[in-house]
């Protein structure tokens, strides 16, 4: 397969990118905050991106999804980017549906119709402190009755405050087991917090929650696999969102070269900036490329997709952190204001670049996985 | 794509039966790359089997057209015969400036009989071609050159000299850009061939940091110059010239500006040693190879894609600027590490256990990379102006 869009992609992206600039446009994300919702997204545009198929994009037919790729979920995601939209089509749309599709079993049935017909919103109950360490899950889950009983401590998990479920991931005897947690689950409180780019983020606590056997997702013990599904389907999408934030604050900036005056001269003119615009565009270029690569390797279902993952997300991370420090630093002191958009670049790009794993996690998992 | 499933199986087919063994193992020394030409002694059977191979099947140049000495393949056909010739590691048949550099300029600006004559030569690997571009006064600035063609009639006496001309003491023959009216500046250059063997040429090879000579000096004294020896039109050299730089400039993103795109870690982890963890013991190195890592495969991600672009018209024109760019600085960051990672023992010029100083020479020699087919600073402002489009650039 070549590495850039088909036809059938190039019309996705023709439908979405005037979509996503119509309706939720960087002021939708600004109205959203100035009026203090308490939700972090809008339900009304979330019934748009339903009547578009978008939130079963990733869904499989069988399951009144769309069964498209991970190639067409990036189309989506770098609009979302490119535009902050705030939304829970990445943890819903493409991490959640990526553990369920891959677990099958009740809770596949149970779900995943439900996202695709955007009725359900769905919480990833994954990482336990600051930092993105999936290997040392410690929120247990022992056996109790029919089912498990569920204790630990979540951390940064979006939309964990209005979701209707929440996919938590817990230790159990013989390995890593997920479950799907409902959300008035007893015991289960989640604690939102404004987090820097607006958005909301809950710590969740489990404290004994009950839940039944049918609960896990896929098999006891084998929530490995599951867990590595959901991973690397949520990191590419992460990446493929900060190629959209840094390609909006590339856009934005370099646009502002054109225009801003200053000894007598568009800004634009000078060499200074001229070459770290265009050392920019460089990595904003192969910061695409390596995510559709990643985009490509696991829809292809290739063992090579893990490597190119952490690549992806690691790469995608670098490129938009320069976009977004070069784009406020050229913008000057307007940059620094609330009234103009950059900032708010800055501040979704910080957030996503932690989300699943930050650049120096991915840089250390490459070398893990090269030998070294 | 059945279709292509079968040439794939076709292409299999022929090179198991085809490629020696001896030309799928790694290359070793610089005698191990084919650069045919007039002077050129094959280092053994195996190599000249495998040119001949390829000659007769057209895989030398795979997609120029059969008539020219081609196979006539479609850019998927192309990229499936390089991915299998790289699944076996076989070695590239016939390495030139002829099939990179001026084969293309003459697919699009020559004639005909300059085709079928100049084209076919080339893809058999019967003349070695060098380039004659820069000039000591004219280097980013390259429009700015001095050699000089007058007109004598029914040929050219040109006059002057050229700098780091690559191989020029092994080649043939040169595409060679010469002034042929001093009142034009951008139109007044005529892209010109003729043999390296015409009396009043000349070569000196100049030594480099890196102790070796793959460029020379070339002067041009009182060199008679036939007519009908040029491509394009007489004083719009300038056009052929741009265009083989794009093209130039393609090849080299196209063909591992990246230079060597595999893990430098994994590399070294053999040879540096592990801690007890299975890491690379030294932290900050590990961290700095792997970063580099990150970027290595990255890019090798981008040059998938912009070849997968650019044969099918879909890359923006300037962006083998942005791939020559990124490219050459990776590799140079590259050969800083090997140094890094090889201590002391990488810094010795000329014992058997360094291979005649190979880590060292290499380091020092990518440094050119950044500089030759255009600065990387050249690289930067045509990003700038042709892709970014900002102002006065």
């Amino acid at each position: 397969m070549p590495l850039y869009h088909n036809d059938d992609q190039a019309m996705l992206k023709d439908s979405v990118a005037p979509f996503m600039a119509e309706q939720a446009p960087v002021s939708h994300l600004r109205s959203l905050r100035d009026s203090a919702d308490a939700t972090g997204f809008s339900r009304e545009l979330w019934a748009q991106f339903t009547e578009m198929g978008l939130p079963g994009m990733l869904v499989p037919e069988a399951h009144g999804g769309l069964g498209m790729g991970h190639m067409e979920a990036g189309i989506v995601l770098e609009e979302i980017g490119r535009n902050l939209t705030p939304s829970p089509f990445l943890a819903t749309s493409v991490g959640a549906v990526a553990a369920l599709a891959k677990a099958g079993g009740t809770q596949a049935g149970r779900w995943l119709p439900a996202i695709a017909g955007g009725e359900a919103i769905v919480a990833l109950a994954i990482d336990e402190g600051a930092k993105h360490r999936p290997d040392r899950i410690a929120t247990t889950a022992t056996r109790a009755g029919n089912g498990f009983r569920l204790d630990g401590k979540k951390s940064f998990v979006l939309h964990g405050h209005v979701a209707d479920m929440s996919i938590v991931a817990a230790k159990t005897d013989g390995g890593i087991t997920l479950f799907a947690v409902p959300k008035d689950a007893k015991g289960m409180t989640a604690d939102p917090r404004r987090l820097v780019d607006s958005s909301l983020a809950s710590h969740v606590t489990l404290d004994g929650v009950e839940v039944d056997a049918d609960a896990v997702i896929g098999e006891v013990d084998a929530g490995g696999e599951i867990l590595d599904a959901l991973l690397a389907a949520t990191r590419t999408g992460a990446a493929a969102e900060m190629v959209g934030v840094g390609q909006g604050a590339m856009d934005m900036t370099v646009n502002y070269l054109k225009e801003r005056k200053q000894f007598g001269k568009l800004i634009g003119e000078f060499q200074g900036l001229q070459h770290r615009a265009a050392h920019l565009y460089g990595e904003m270029e192969v910061a695409r490329a390596t995510v559709m690569k990643a985009q490509q390797l696991l829809d292809e279902g290739s063992e090579g997709a893990k490597l190119m993952v952490s690549v992806a997300k690691a790469k995608a991370g670098r490129a938009a952190n320069l976009a977004v420090r070069e784009g406020v630093q050229m913008h000057g002191g307007i940059g620094m204001t609330d009234e103009y958009d950059i900032g708010l670049y800055m501040k979704r790009d910080r957030a996503l670049a932690e989300f699943m794993g930050d650049v120096h996690y991915h840089i250390d998992q490459v070398a893990r996985m090269n030998g070294y | 794509m059945s279709e292509l499933d079968a040439f794939r199986t076709e292409v299999r087919e022929w090179l198991e039966a085809n490629c020696p063994p001896e030309m799928r193992e790694p290359v070793r020394d610089e005698d191990d790359v084919c650069w045919g030409g007039r002077k050129w002694v094959f280092k053994n059977d195996a190599q000249k089997a495998w040119l001949d191979a390829c000659v007769a099947k057209g895989y030398t140049v795979p997609d120029w057209p059969k008539p020219y000495g081609g196979a006539g393949l479609t850019p998927e056909q192309t990229k499936i015969l390089k991915q299998e010739m790289k699944r076996i590691g076989a070695r590239s048949p016939l390495d030139s400036f002829g099939i990179w550099m001026l084969g293309p300029a003459l697919l699009k600006f020559g004639t005909e009989e300059q085709k079928v004559h100049y084209l076919n030569q080339i893809a058999r690997g019967e003349i070695r071609w060098c380039q004659g571009y820069s000039e000591p006064g004219s280097g980013s600035d390259l429009v700015s050159l001095q050699t000089f063609g007058e007109d004598q009639g029914d040929h050219w006496v040109v006059n002057g000299s050229k700098i780091w001309t690559s191989y020029a003491d092994k080649a043939d023959w040169i595409f060679c850009l010469v002034r042929t009216d001093k009142a034009n500046k951008y139109q007044g250059i005529t892209f010109m061939l003729f043999d390296m063997d015409s009396p009043g040429v000349s070569t000196k090879p100049i030594l480099l940091i890196s102790g070796n000579s793959p460029f020379c000096e070339t002067f041009f004294d009182d060199v008679k110059v036939p007519k009908d020896q040029f491509v394009g039109e007489v004083n719009r050299g300038w056009d052929v010239a741009k265009y083989l730089l794009g093209h130039e400039r393609e090849m080299i993103s196209g063909g591992g500006a990246g230079g060597d795109m595999v893990s430098i870690g994994g590399a070294f982890a053999k040879s540096f040693g592990k801690n007890a963890a299975g890491e690379l013991d030294d932290p900050i190195l590990r961290a700095e190879m792997a970063a580099f890592d990150v970027d290595v495969f990255a890019y090798r991600a981008m040059g998938e894609r912009f070849m997968d672009m650019w044969k099918t018209g879909r890359a923006h024109p300037a962006s083998s600027n942005m791939m020559k760019y990124v490219g050459t600085e990776l590799n140079k960051r590259r050969h800083e590490l090997v140094m890094a990672g090889g201590g002391s023992d990488a810094l010795e010029w000329d014992s058997k256990e360094s291979k005649g100083g190979a880590r060292a020479r290499s380091w020092l020699r990518t440094k050119a990379n950044s500089i030759e087919g255009g600065t990387s600073e050249v690289m930067l402002n045509v990003i700038a102006k042709r892709i970014l489009d900002l102002p006065g650039a």
